[in-house]
């Protein structure tokens, strides 16, 4: 098989992904989703746990850290459309290369070591960043406020080409409404489809190996180092795109970005639609973000009204039992959902749907190999 | 100069106890059941909630409305009378002034429901899991308890009072013959300091000199030979996870007043103190104590202001930046056993 050629699957799996994305606006309108902000959370942090996915999915190492990568795209789009232009592409470019350099000084000292360790080390490294941008780095980050777009910014190119513009925006054409959904949408085909040829080529393979046993590649005499450097620094590149896209549809870049409860949220993302599979870290941002977007805007109003059928006294127990894990407290639903998917699932909704698809190919399968199965005496 | 440095030094002390006694659990848990917990700080957390439940039942009063009585505002005066003092007076007093260290009593058998549950009921089926499962499965629970915390109590500090006696501050200082006033240092940190240590103390004489300690130990160095030799190895680890969350709900009671608990309490300490953890050496009880107080030591260092001055944002950092070096330079970390983890 020629590797440079798509297979058949690929193909498929590429193309129905690429449709789903682009017509979220129709198929995710009875939800009550279909709106620009919420669709261009769920491509950013698509792209996000895409590219955690290649390091995680692929070589096993749990970097506990990645949101620094994010926060430092999303400061250093900022900073392109303060000082060059207001244009995405250079923002983009700049936020993917510094993201990328950092992830390589980090991940070149984090992956001297392995297991837990290596999580300790990139948290190490993450906590070290949120702590410096809220403080000593201040003039870069401006700390508490956030970094913001402001009119008195240079903007040195812009102001050569006489341009002026108070959002962002693409090649002259304003990023607003469902054209910046779009705009995301494209990245995440385009970071998805990398993200797919990667996994299938010689070097995805290599990564697979070094998840399965790496003592082995050590002793064939392989340096795996290369290798695992190549693929964090492949992912903080993703996390600094996705971090910029959010800078660039929301300009505002704050350090909370960059603290450890956003590196595990990328982490729930990814173990909740499943490891190592191509959609399913998607899938999985794509449920919390419309959990945190949907759920939390649930109140009790809200809750009386879907509960109103029920008699009075069982309606009032029902709202206060289920006010708490809706509203303020879906952090509280996502955390059980999420314990409950690392005991029974381990592999994500990809799994799930996996046992689905083979309990159902069982049943109606004419020869889903009965024979071997043990009645029950009745 | 000496009496700055004295200060830093002992102001390390009570967060260093703290970083300890958290750590300490940690490895207890990690030496015996070889899980790692990520969800120990949301234990530390759940023990501040015990003292802010037993506060909360202990003032249980009663409210009359006095007509004789006027307010300052004109209305009838209001009189609290907390329960416990109309059934006990004076030692009623008592009991209300030293309600945090009493919410031990407290915290003990409610740690060790907590503990024994959480191990029997998830953590059990997770020895055999990887490390990577354990972290995210634990994870998932200390959100879990911080969210029903967060539901409970709200998100806001429950600031919590010291006994009167023991505010203040003490001349450290005065008592070493230097000069009155140069090292004053607030009595609860001392009495944590304290505390901590005799923890740390009695969890170690409880290993060494005691027959289950010394099974566990044996269980700790080869879980698999003291199985066959017919002694139910689970049942005690079991119970040594009751301990650690002890140990780390006791941690949270008795710092309290210094910081006031809310939802989140758990988590900023977990970070700090698994990289405790990392530098004392995975499965190292005294590393994990060592390395605990001297990093509280050193924030406490760095904080100080030529410290600053000299390397901006140093104390932001410091307690990471030595994790770096130590697992770069010292892989099994401080006082690490050969071979355990060094990968």
């Amino acid at each position: 098989m020629n590797p440079a050629l798509i297979t058949r699957n690929d193909l498929l799996l590429f193309l129905g992904f690429s449709i789903a994305v682009l017509a979220m606006p129709i198929w995710l309108q009875p939800f009550g989703a279909a709106y620009p902000d919420l669709l261009q959370r769920f491509a950013i942090y698509g792209i996000f746990a895409i590219g955690f996915n290649i390091l995680f999915g692929l070589t096993g190492y749990l970097s506990f850290g990645h949101a620094a990568f994010f926060g430092v795209g999303s400061y250093a789009a900022v900073w392109s459309m303060k000082l060059v232009t207001m244009d995405a592409i250079p923002a983009l470019v700049f936020a993917v290369i510094i993201a990328g350099l950092f992830a390589l000084v980090i991940g070149f000292v984090s992956l001297k070591r392995s297991g837990i360790y290596f999580s300790i080390l990139t948290l190490a490294f993450a906590q070290m960043s949120y702590n410096l941008a809220y403080s000593v780095l201040t003039p870069i980050t401006n700390g508490e406020t956030g970094l913001q777009l402001t009119l008195s910014d240079p903007r040195h190119l812009d102001r050569i080409l006489g341009f002026a513009s108070g959002s962002p925006t693409l090649l002259g054409q304003p990023l607003l409404g469902f054209a910046g959904f779009y705009f995301c949408a494209g990245l995440l085909i385009i970071a998805f489809f990398i993200a797919q040829r990667i996994t299938g080529s010689p070097f995805g393979m290599m990564l697979k190996a070094i998840k399965s046993n790496q003592t082995r590649m050590h002793y064939t005499g392989f340096n795996t180092r290369p290798y695992t450097l190549a693929a964090f620094v492949i992912s903080g590149m993703y996390a600094g795109l996705a971090g910029a896209l959010l800078a660039i549809t929301d300009p505002l870049a704050g350090a909370e970005r960059m603290q450890w409860t956003a590196s595990g949220e990328v982490v729930l993302m990814t173990i909740l639609g499943g490891v190592g599979t191509l959609v399913g870290p998607v899938i999985g941002a794509w449920i919390i973000k419309y959990f945190e977007n949907i759920f939390s805007a649930f109140n009790e109003v809200i809750l009386h009204r879907t509960f109103g059928f029920l008699p009075d006294g069982v309606e009032d127990f029902v709202v206060l039992v289920t006010s708490k894990f809706v509203g303020e407290g879906w952090h509280l639903t996502l955390g059980l959902v999420f314990v409950l998917i690392v005991v029974f699932l381990p592999g994500g909704v990809m799994e799930g749907v996996r046992r689905l698809h083979h309990l159902i190919t069982r049943r109606s399968g004419p020869a889903g190999k009965p024979a071997t199965r043990t009645q029950p005496a009745e | 100069m000496f009496e700055v440095i004295l200060l830093q030094f002992l102001n390390g002390l009570d967060k260093g106890g703290a970083y300890a006694l958290i750590a300490l659990g940690l490895t207890l848990v990690f030496g015996t059941l070889g899980v790692v917990n990520f969800a120990h700080g949301a234990l530390f957390m759940l023990g501040a909630f015990c003292a802010v439940v037993f506060r909360q039942l202990i003032t249980l009063e009663t409210v009359t409305i006095d007509p004789d009585q006027l307010s300052p505002w004109g209305a009838p005066l209001e009189v609290h009378e907390p329960l416990v003092q109309a059934w006990f007076g004076d030692f009623g007093a008592v009991l209300v002034n030293y309600s945090v260290p009493l919410s031990l009593l407290l915290t003990v058998p409610v740690m060790l429901v907590i503990g024994i549950a959480m191990e029997r009921g998830i953590i059990k089926h997770f020895y055999k899991r990887p490390h990577a499962e354990q972290i995210l499965v634990t994870f998932g629970l200390a959100i879990v308890a911080q969210e029903i915390i967060k539901a409970i109590f709200g998100a806001n500090p429950i600031p919590q009072p010291m006994p009167v006696d023991l505010r203040g501050a003490a001349d450290i200082g005065a008592l070493i013959g230097l000069t009155p006033h140069a090292v004053s240092y607030p009595i609860w940190r001392l009495v944590y300091f304290l505390f901590s240590v005799a923890i740390i103390g009695a969890v170690f004489a409880f290993l060494r000199f005691t027959t289950f300690g010394m099974v566990v130990r044996a269980g700790m160095a080869d879980r698999e030979t003291v199985g066959l030799l017919g002694i139910n190895i689970d049942r005690r680890f079991t119970i040594m996870f009751g301990i650690a969350a002890i140990v780390a709900g006791m941690a949270g009671v008795m710092y309290t007043p210094i910081v006031p608990p809310n939802y989140q309490l758990g988590m900023n300490f977990l970070v700090l103190s698994f990289v405790v953890v990392v530098v004392g050496g995975m499965g190292s009880l005294p590393g994990a104590v060592l390395a605990g107080f001297l990093l509280g030591i050193l924030q406490s260092f760095a904080s100080m202001t030529q410290v600053k001055a000299l390397v901006p944002g140093i104390d932001q950092i410091i307690i990471y930046l030595v994790a770096v070096v130590v697992l770069l330079v010292r892989p099994r970390g401080l006082l690490g056993r050969r071979g355990m983890m060094e990968a």
